[in-house]
């Protein structure tokens, strides 16, 4: 046995839109089991760079590697930066299943139709034993009973909990999280909380961005604060909460709280 | 029972003859339609993919194709297509004169041509419609371009648009009485010989009226029942 792969590396993404830069270097290494949650205030880039490292935006500079295998880029016509071969990304992308802000559940299908149609379509899985593996991730969110829905039919909070049984169905390498309660009524964050605080536990390797401060602090093993598109602070949460280095940590933590 | 065998007794119009007559009338729109929009709505299909194109050498041609076909009216598409092409050097030696020689196939070309126009912008309206963050799904769970318009964009854009795809195929049924100005004994056709011969323009224009009205009602409650099925997401429960 080799060392252990990291699921996930990202190193030094640069992202512009247009004139402004809106990552300047972000690196990010995720090995296995790592939950790390990506904090900074809005505008800070957080978003973009979890969109980047799934590659929803094609990040201007920098490399992604996916459990070893290296995303290759090219330039087209207009110079513009675009990946070498879709189908890698493609595969790369079936590893890394993401949680949307807006659910972004398949509105005209079932709640159990969403789950296994990606394990169908893309992993190649039989009918038959997605429907089996999708009613495992429905029970363990708690909406086994709502499975024949329509997304349209649930609250916020079962939206959002289908759509985390939508991404443990693919078995991914990596789980990306892109502010999963932002569009949540109040009482309903923490039902959601409370499933990603059971598959952190459970050892799934997660990557959060994030504006619930507790969850940074309790549930992840690392934090990282986004400012301007660079890193202000790195680390351990207790250490990042409690002895913040960065000037501009100190006065986002207390904005927040 | 007896009433209506007596009224049937009794009138000019309606004897066997004609009654046949209506219903050969009545075979020819219902086939001129039905065969003009299924070919259309299967046009249709990749000619709205291709107008929600980026590239404008794929989607300039089918907006232009849809811009002629909705700018002119259905009628001047119809002569444009029976009598212009008659006009071509040549065409009555070639094979083709075979599909143009009778009115039949070019009405039903002018007629699938243009339910194909309506239809497609139909179509391409829904398609714009698909939320983003569902597309964005599809391409974050691994799913090449195919597989996205296979699987969402296309099976949710097509439940969109069956209100508005009803509508089209209501407007077909009717627009196709002018199938009778050139020739074509379909439903109105039909209806204008017995007026003709029997000089009664009010019983044989509103019986078929009637007919036409009872398709019509047909068609709305098929709709209605496609719309209970496949749209059961978007209503409220």
């Amino acid at each position: 046995m080799g060392p252990q792969v990291a699921p996930l590396v990202a190193t030094n993404i640069y992202k512009q839109f247009g004139d402004h830069e809106v990552l300047k270097g972000v690196s990010l290494e995720a090995n296995k089991g790592d939950v790390i949650s990506v904090i900074g205030s809005s505008g800070s880039g957080k978003s973009t760079f979890l969109r980047c490292i799934n590659m929803l935006e094609i990040p201007t500079k920098g490399d992604i590697q996916v459990h070893g295998e290296q995303i290759q880029f090219k330039l087209d016509r207009k110079g513009q930066r675009v990946p070498a071969d879709i189908r890698q990304v493609e595969r790369m992308r079936s590893q890394l299943a993401m949680v949307f802000q807006g659910f972004n559940l398949w509105s005209h299908m079932t709640v159990l139709e969403n789950i296994i149609e990606a394990p169908i379509q893309v992993l190649g899985i039989s009918k038959a034993e997605a429907i089996e593996r999708a009613e495992e991730h429905l029970n363990r969110v708690g909406l086994y009973e709502r499975k024949d829905y329509y997304p349209a039919h649930m609250s916020g909070g079962q939206q959002q909990r289908a759509a985390i049984a939508r991404a443990l169905a693919m078995n991914p390498e990596v789980m990306l999280f892109d502010e999963p309660t932002s569009a949540l009524d109040p009482e309903l964050v923490g039902e959601v909380l409370k499933v990603m605080r059971e598959l952190a536990e459970e050892g799934r390797t997660m990557v959060v961005v994030t504006h619930e401060m507790a969850f940074a602090k309790d549930v992840s093993n690392k934090v990282m604060f986004l400012h301007q598109g660079k890193i202000e602070e790195f680390g351990d949460p207790k250490d990042v909460f409690e002895h913040p280095k960065s000037e501009r940590f100190k006065q986002f933590i207390s904005s927040v709280y | 029972m007896d009433a209506l065998l007596a009224l049937i007794d009794t009138n000019k119009i309606f004897n066997l003859t004609t009654l046949g007559h209506y219903w050969d009338g009545f075979v020819m729109t219902i086939q001129l339609v039905a065969s003009s929009l299924l070919i259309g709505l299967i046009i249709s299909v990749p000619l709205a993919v291709m107008r929600t194109s980026k590239n404008p050498f794929i989607n300039y041609p089918v907006w232009f194709f849809t811009y002629v076909f909705r700018g002119t009216p259905l009628l001047i598409q119809l002569y444009m297509i029976y009598y212009g092409v008659t006009l071509i050097d040549g065409i009555q030696e070639s094979v083709f004169w075979v599909i143009f020689e009778r009115a039949y196939y070019p009405c039903l070309i002018a007629f699938t041509l243009n339910t194909a126009a309506y239809t497609t912008e139909i179509f391409r309206g829904a398609i714009e419609a698909t939320p983003k963050g569902e597309i964005e799904a599809a391409k974050a769970y691994g799913m090449s371009w195919l597989k996205r318009m296979t699987r969402i964009v296309l099976p949710s854009a097509f439940r969109r648009a069956i209100p508005a795809y009803s509508n089209e195929v209501i407007f077909m049924l009717h627009a196709s009485a002018i199938a009778s100005t050139v020739t074509i004994i379909d439903l109105t056709g039909a209806a204008r010989d017995i007026y003709a011969r029997y000089y009664a323009p009010f019983e044989s224009f509103l019986f078929v009226a009637a007919i036409y009205l009872s398709i019509t009602f047909t068609i709305i409650f098929i709709f209605k029942q496609l719309e209970k099925r496949l749209l059961a997401h978007l209503q409220p429960r």
